[in-house]
């Protein structure tokens, strides 16, 4: 019973991490409809940036997390402006594909450039480090903090799609780009907003992540298939189906990996093809969030 | 037709010209295969400055014969990219020696070449017991896990320690660690509770200390190849509460290679590793060392075990030139030259043994302190001629 307890809050913990970084990807995918890849390179360009803020700039780490989104976004709006506009909708697939990647091995190229090919932390505030109890178990406050932060980062972002102004207009534009131009959405506008608020996620999701998913020039590429993986399972653009996925794949594998080590990430994998063999287009297709 | 004949003739004195014209001081050429570039790139990294270090220490001339290093980058373990690259450097750089390899496929792959060619081939890093086994020619200056794990294993019996568990990455530097633990410590009176193996490519390593918790064991054994894994491991192992719970951390020092120090913080003060190179070993050489680093290079932060793993592969090097006196190598009488060869090295006294051609050498045991406000592995210990117990043994 223990261990069982034990296996679902780690499984909860990395499922919510898998969560944090995936989601931003689910919304550019889903709602812009463009096969982002760089999506890993912008989390990791988050975290380097948190990283330098935090040891070389002597921030705080809510500070450092609150920089790194802010120039992460602004980084990234000239790429929007000048690449991603061009190759918006679902005709430009390989185009998007073809861009984005290229896009990863320049960042990751330039990360290494800069910053070296040794691993690069983010130091932790006093606050987060050490373990909190749970009942038996002891997970570390960090992953307790992640867990909320998940929590709180799905409630934002459904009450940002379904209730207010911004997230109608968007799943008008979404739906149909030429009607909801017609009625005098800005859909150019919408789009740089939306792409901002998927690169910012991935930013958050990269400094978050970091204590698991640990920074150096190559996370951009060694990572990406966790995300996707998630997004195919959680449906692309469903918030709730995201999440849904993330804590689904986080529980299996934890508990794959702690029953029988030696099957490695065969449960992960298995979990994946089964599900989507079920659901072809993720948990919770068709619908808005 | 004629014109064909014109450039075989024109080629065939063309390659006598070359073949005659050095005849005095020749350039030998050294062929390094290592990851310059990828995920892996220190490791590359740090072969390369360890060799410009030796050759600013020692010149780059060996008698009348300049030694040059050519690189070629192999970003991940690729055995037919290893092949290849070797093949290159051995066909078209006309390279007397082969040197470098961080992965044992990347290694294993290159024994047909160096037999067919009669080639030396050094080994900088690849820590695979068998590897020396497939070919006469192979030499090796780094360690294997064996050679580690074994005076580890003993400690760890000595300290009263009755029930471990290992945890290792499931690949084949990490079945040898587990063969060469579960082998020393039962025979001296332990028990291995559990033998994990994890997925080379995990990333969350809280299940794994779930089940070392609850296997109730004293101390884990944890072997993973240095880099972000290794880190994330000694991160989980204290961030889960095990240190609290008072389980002894013991692996072989790739767990806190010296590049990775700074990033491990705090997590990693207090785990015990054994291991053949500290950068805070204390011998004059090792100073001198890290003195010509720092100031070539103006940071110490790379130096660590595949730093002189290099360094010690290029004296065997220099000293298979001298032996041959100069001009052409003679690949098997080159090796045969330096079995039995003893010298001083940053880490110790180091002597090639005859028959498996893997250095032997003291292995210490280190505990990770702070030196000076920075993480050093500081050595408590010392066994002194270590063998590579698992040559002709591990499988």
């Amino acid at each position: 019973m223990e261990t069982m307890f034990g296996i679902a809050v780690d499984g909860v913990a990395y499922g919510m991490i898998l969560f944090i970084i995936s989601v931003g990807l689910s919304v550019t995918l889903g709602l812009m409809r463009v096969v982002n890849l760089a999506h890993g390179a912008f989390a990791m360009v988050g975290g380097y940036v948190a990283s330098y803020a935090a040891q070389t700039a002597g921030l705080s780490y809510g500070l450092a997390l609150v920089v790194a989104v802010a120039l992460t976004v602004l980084a990234t709006l000239p790429l929007e402006r000048l690449l991603y506009r061009r190759i918006y909708g679902s005709a430009n697939e390989l185009a998007q594909v073809l861009l984005t990647i290229g896009l990863t091995f320049v960042i990751v190229a330039g990360i290494n450039y800069l910053f070296g090919p040794t691993l690069k932390r983010i130091p932790l505030p006093e606050m987060l480090t050490g373990t909190v109890e749970l009942g038996p178990k002891a997970i570390p406050t960090h992953r307790a903090f992640v867990i909320a932060a998940g929590a709180a980062t799905l409630l934002g972002l459904w009450w940002l799609l379904e209730r207010t102004d911004f997230g109608i207009r968007l799943r008008a534009a979404v739906d149909d780009p030429a009607m909801a131009a017609a009625l005098g959405i800005r859909t150019e506008r919408l789009y740089l907003a939306t792409f901002a608020l998927g690169t910012g996620l991935a930013a958050l999701g990269g400094v978050l992540g970091a204590e698991l998913l640990p920074l150096e020039p190559y996370y951009a590429i060694r990572y990406i298939v966790l995300f996707l993986a998630v997004v195919a399972v959680g449906g692309a653009g469903s918030i709730f189906g995201s999440a849904a996925a993330a804590l689904a794949l986080g529980i299996v594998d934890t508990a794959g990996k702690y029953l029988i080590p030696n099957f490695g990430e065969f449960f992960f994998y298995a979990a994946l093809i089964l599900i989507l063999f079920r659901w072809p287009h993720g948990f919770f297709k068709g619908r808005a969030a | 037709m004629t014109r064909t004949l014109r450039n075989a003739l024109l080629g065939t004195a063309f390659g006598l010209a070359l073949a005659a014209g050095p005849a005095g001081a020749a350039t030998i050429k050294v062929g390094v295969v290592a990851p310059f570039s990828g995920p892996f790139g220190v490791a590359g990294k740090t072969f390369r400055e360890a060799i410009e270090v030796y050759q600013a220490q020692h010149g780059k001339t060996v008698g009348n014969d300049t030694v040059e290093f050519v690189y070629k980058d192999l970003d991940q373990a690729n055995p037919a990219q290893s092949k290849a690259l070797s093949q290159e450097l051995i066909v078209k750089e006309k390279v007397s020696f082969l040197a470098g390899y961080f992965f044992t496929p990347d290694a294993l792959a290159v024994a047909p070449l160096i037999d067919e060619a009669n080639i030396p081939c050094v080994i900088f890093n690849a820590a695979t017991s068998a590897i020396t086994e497939k070919s006469p020619r192979y030499v090796r200056t780094s360690f294997t896990l064996w050679q580690n794990t074994v005076p580890l294993a003993e400690y760890m019996a000595k300290q009263g320690i009755k029930k471990a568990v290992s945890a290792v990455s499931d690949y084949g530097p990490g079945l040898d660690g587990e063969a060469a633990f579960k082998t020393t410590f039962e025979k001296h009176g332990g028990t291995v509770v559990d033998s994990i193996r994890m997925p080379l490519k995990s990333t969350d390593f809280a299940p794994f200390m779930q089940r070392i918790k609850d296997s109730g064991a004293e101390a884990v054994y944890a072997f993973l190849p240095a880099g972000p894994t290794t880190l994330a491991f000694t991160k989980a192992f204290s961030d889960t509460g095990l240190k609290a719970a008072g389980i002894k951390f013991f692996g072989p020092g790739d767990l806190t290679q010296e590049p990775d120090l700074p990033a491990l913080g705090d997590a990693a003060l207090g785990v015990t590793t054994s291991f053949n190179y500290s950068r805070a070993h204390d011998s004059a050489m090792n100073k001198a060392f890290v003195a010509k680093h720092k100031e070539m290079f103006g940071s110490t932060d790379t130096v660590t075990f595949s730093s002189v793993g290099a360094y010690d592969g290029v004296h065997v090097i220099y000293q298979m030139i001298k032996n041959g006196g100069g001009g052409k190598i003679d690949g098997a009488k080159a090796v045969e030259s330096v079995k039995g060869m003893s010298w001083e090295s940053p880490r110790g006294p180091l002597t090639i043994d005859p028959d498996s051609r893997h250095v032997t050498q003291t292995i210490y045991l280190r505990t990770v302190e702070k030196v000076d406000g920075k993480l050093e592995n500081v050595e408590k210990e010392a066994f002194p001629k270590q063998p590579d117990y698992g040559y002709k043994v591990a499988k």
